[in-house]
């Protein structure tokens, strides 16, 4: 691989700093504060659209409009503009967006960012290029195409004549943009599909890369949270006189947690998803932490004393008895009939348990309110979502709102969730300073949101042949919908829960098939986590299409492979994943071997697992993986991407879930809510499918394959059919 | 309150900071590295591992008051001045980063391991990095880089 160019590196966090705010740009711990009131676009450059602006001595300045949470988007985004633009990735620098409008859509989310702003991105590098080729042509007197671009400067063909950016750029930004610039083809690509080192890298071997954590600004207090032993309840009393009595303690008050999400809540509805809990702000974050733990509150948890996540699978045990809310556009032939004519009928439920985030970084925001304004720098996956939910709680104009979006220490889907955000906001204007709120690992465990615990009841038929005539699977358990958004799903097929098993991502040609969704209310916030429900629908489906393999005393490769005849993509990756793992050849004794295969956020995703006894146990021996996302933008980050995943979902897989006993989290730390670590995972081989096609998604679609194809592997060596989750791999053989 | 001196990467700091308060809020807060982060607060993650005279060490259940004179502590900044450390420079070849917060610890428990183990196994690695949680699941990477640091730092001797 290439080596990361030094000088290039030093220039870049030397330009930055001077350029502007740099806290948005994570780089800075080297910088002080009087640098950020040198922060003026007119330093950065000459704005040719809101993505790209170049200054006269012709450095590039990209904005990346999709915040890093580890998944790459600080590199894969502006690499789209600067494959198209003509410069070199390492001749840029790159800066966060601020949630303002002008940058459109800033969520990362749904693994969408390359896959959404694939043709964006690369129409605003292409439409610059040409607006500064035509001003070279135009000074030369040429006609554009005895002009070309590349590296940073426009050249005159057939000599070294030649103009950089900087000495185009004013003129440039004069011209009208063109709207349908031409668009590389993929043989024309120097930077896409190469693994190109990402430029965040060496700033996080150094400590020099900022986190939300590590945000410091004038004259700001540290805020630590007493919440809600049971996550809502209400503060009915507190004394705050032996915490006021730690020094550095300056305030306890009283403050506000809100669950809902989204622009525009009603009164009513803000008011019913609100909880309360109790603040304290010191000079340091030791000292809030000790005063939090003085605080006495008298706690109103009316309701609470119920809600367990035992007594939530009971239920929703109790609902998978019912039909169901179909999904209309999964629907196929009459499972009915088919069941009803089927030789064989076999039914068998998945249980998927309530699950925390527990990204790296705990939650935290640092948040200035003041008279009609909010300055914000925190670990979001979406500012554009924060100005608005901001506006609205805060009651200011959205213009208003200035987000500083820093590094995200992990996320999962956590941080695109702001109530910790919101929670800042609501002390700051308390206290009347800039608030850095920073939530302990407990909190992060134990005051949610969760994914939601979800359990797939599913029902196949078989003729005598044993093929499979119906193949029906019934959705049970909680609404991130619901949760989120207050829309009630009951006696509704919740539209976001179906996904990883509708027809597009599940082609598998039944004769007949059925969805469906039966809502069981948890009684406790529920979020999209990684990968969301395709996290859980996948284990109960695709451990199901190897139960109806081996009823059918068939192979299970053999079956997807019949079933998915007319996906050709999936029918590829199957057999790469076959040639890979050595799937058809004679295993040693004592080896078993299982598959899956997902699509979800429109990639395609397959793993095999090698597995061996290991006493009474199991071993992970080896992992083999495809993936097919399409056009490969960073090969080297898709098999990060991959890896991460793998490990990601064999935690959910094997170690522990979240449970509830009256209303409270039993977990508290890694000591119980444990998480891989170095020595505890199978070896990882993953191949990456050549495409030309439009990219999918990377950060998520190799997660719902992982429990699956373990549960199928585990079966192929000792017979042993796995149906809840987690498990413990040491117990199990 | 009271006063400590200490040597942070080669430097002497004077803090004012209560007896109880964890070497890792003195590091980041009182003399602002940051690097060094805070992942959970029990000695269970490995995010605010420093090295103390020379061993990874857990700074969040480090109270600064059982330091003692001489002690020197040892933070990501201070691994080197530009980013040329053998494990930084495997870590960047390897593209061993996702989100990052790890890192820091990742590093500096790599880099404990090979002044200690300049060639270390699998097993020996896998010992040494069992603290530190990668919750980005970067393990695979992080063995492969520490052999190749290991490697380098071989060359380099022979
Ligand atoms: S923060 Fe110290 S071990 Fe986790
Ligand atoms: S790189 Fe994200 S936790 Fe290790």
């Amino acid at each position: 691989m290439k080596k990361i160019n030094e000088t290039s590196r030093r220039d870049f966090i030397k330009l930055s700093a001077q350029a502007t705010a740099f806290l948005a740009i994570g780089f800075s711990s080297k910088a002080s504060n009087e640098l950020v009131k040198l922060a003026n676009k007119s330093a950065l450059g000459i704005e040719l659209n809101p993505y790209i602006l170049i200054n006269e001595l012709g450095k590039v300045t990209l904005f990346n409009a999709r915040p890093d949470m580890g998944q790459g988007t600080f590199q894969a985004l502006p690499l789209l503009i600067a494959e198209e633009l003509e410069v070199r990735l390492d001749q840029v620098d790159i800066q966060m967006s601020d949630g303002s409008g002008k940058f459109g859509s800033q969520l990362s989310g749904g693994s969408s960012s390359v896959k959404t702003r694939w043709i964006p991105m690369r129409t605003a590098g292409a439409a610059a290029k040409e607006m500064l080729v035509q001003t070279a042509a135009k000074r030369w007197n040429v006609s554009v195409s005895d002009c070309y671009a590349k590296e940073g400067a426009v050249y005159k063909k057939g000599s070294t004549v030649k103009l950089g950016y900087g000495e185009l750029v004013e003129e440039a930004s004069k011209l009208p943009v063109p709207t349908q610039p031409r668009l590389k083809a993929h043989s024309e690509f120097t930077q896409i599909g190469k693994s190109i080192p990402r430029p965040d890298v060496p700033s996080k071997v150094d400590g020099t890369a900022v986190f939300g954590m590590d945000v410091q600004v004038p004259g700001m207090l540290y805020a630590s949270l007493v919440h809600s032993p049971t996550i809502y309840g209400k503060v009915k009393s507190f004394s705050a006189e032996k915490s006021m009595a730690v020094k550095g303690v300056r305030f306890v008050v009283k403050t506000e947690r809100n669950f809902y999400h989204g622009p525009f809540p009603t009164e009513a509805f803000k008011a019913k998803a609100k909880t309360e809990a109790v603040a304290v702000v010191a000079e340091s974050y030791w000292a809030a932490l000790k005063g939090k733990k003085l605080v006495e509150v008298n706690w109103s948890t009316e309701g609470a004393e119920t809600t367990s996540t035992d007594e939530f699978f009971l239920r929703a045990n109790e609902a998978a008895k019912k039909e169901g809310a179909e999904y209309k556009d999964a629907k196929v032939g009459d499972v009915s009939k088919a069941f009803a004519i089927s030789e064989k009928l076999i039914q068998a439920q998945y249980q998927s348990p309530f699950l925390a985030h527990a990204a790296m970084e705990p939650v935290n925001a640092t948040v200035y309110v003041q008279d009609d304004s909010v300055e914000v720098w925190a670990p979001v996956q979406g500012p554009d979502a924060l100005v608005e939910e901001l506006a609205t709680y805060l009651g200011i104009k959205k213009e208003r709102v200035k987000i500083n979006v820093t590094f995200l220490g992990g996320a999962f889907g956590r941080k695109a969730y702001y109530d910790f955000v919101l929670e800042a906001a609501h002390i700051s204007k308390q206290v009347n300073a800039p608030v850095k709120l920073i939530w302990t690992r407990e909190e992060d465990m134990q005051q949610g949101p969760y994914r939601p615990g979800m359990i797939s009841a599913m029902k196949g038929g078989l003729d005598e042949k044993g093929n499979i005539l119906g193949f029906e699977h019934k959705l049970v358990g909680a609404s991130i919908m619901t949760s989120v958004f207050k829309f009630d799903m009951t006696g509704k097929s919740d539209p976001w829960a179906g996904e990883g098993i509708n027809l597009e991502d599940s082609p598998y040609a039944f004769p007949s098939r059925r969805n469906s969704f039966e809502y069981v209310a948890p009684n406790l916030p529920m979020l999209w986590w990684r990968s969301v429900y395709a996290s859980t629908n996948l284990f109960g489906h695709e451990s199901f299409v190897d139960e109806l393999a081996h009823a059918a005393k068939k192979d299970p490769l053999d079956v997807r492979m019949s079933l998915l005849e007319k996906s050709p993509r999936f029918i590829a990756v199957l057999e790469k994943l076959a040639q890979i793992s050595n799937y058809r050849s004679k295993r040693a004794k004592g080896l078993g071997i299982g598959i899956a295969i997902a699509r979800s956020f429109s990639s395609i995703a397959a793993h095999a697992f090698e597995v061996e006894k290991n006493g009474k146990g199991i071993r992970m021996k080896e992992v083999f993986s495809v993936i097919d996302c399409g056009t490969p933008v960073n090969p080297a980050n898709i098999i990060a991407q991959v890896q991460s995943n793998i490990v990601y979902g064999l935690t959910a897989t094997i170690k522990n879930e979240i449970r509830v006993v009256k209303g409270q989290v039993q977990n508290s730390n890694f000591n119980d809510y444990a998480v891989l670590r170095q020595g505890e995972i199978p070896k990882m081989t993953v191949h990456v499918m050549e495409s030309t096609d439009v990219p999918g998604g990377v950060g998520e679609p190799g997660l719902p394959p992982v429990a699956p194809a373990l549960c199928n592997a585990i079966f192929n060596l000792t017979g042993k059919r796995i149906r809840t989750l987690p498990f413990d791999l040491e117990q199990i053989g | 309150m009271a006063i400590y001196n200490l040597q942070v990467n080669t430097k002497k700091h004077r803090v004012d900071v209560d007896s109880d308060t964890p070497l890792l809020w003195v590091i980041r807060d009182e003399i602002g590295y940051k690097g060094t982060k805070f992942g959970c607060g029990m000695g269970l993650c490995g995010a605010c591992t420093v090295l103390l005279n020379g061993q990874a060490i857990r700074s969040c259940s480090t109270p600064v008051s059982s330091l003692k004179a001489g002690d020197k502590v040892l933070t990501i900044e201070g691994l080197s001045a530009d980013v040329t450390h053998p494990v930084q420079k495997a870590w960047i070849e390897a593209q061993v980063p996702q989100c990052g917060y790890c890192q820091s610890g990742q590093v500096l428990a790599a880099a404990a391991l090979l002044a200690t183990n300049s060639n270390p196994s699998d097993a020996e690695i896998d010992m040494a990095m069992a603290g530190n949680i990668c919750r980005c699941g970067t393990y695979q990477k992080m063995r492969e880089a520490v052999h190749s640091a290991a490697k380098n730092l071989q060359t380099k001797k022979s």
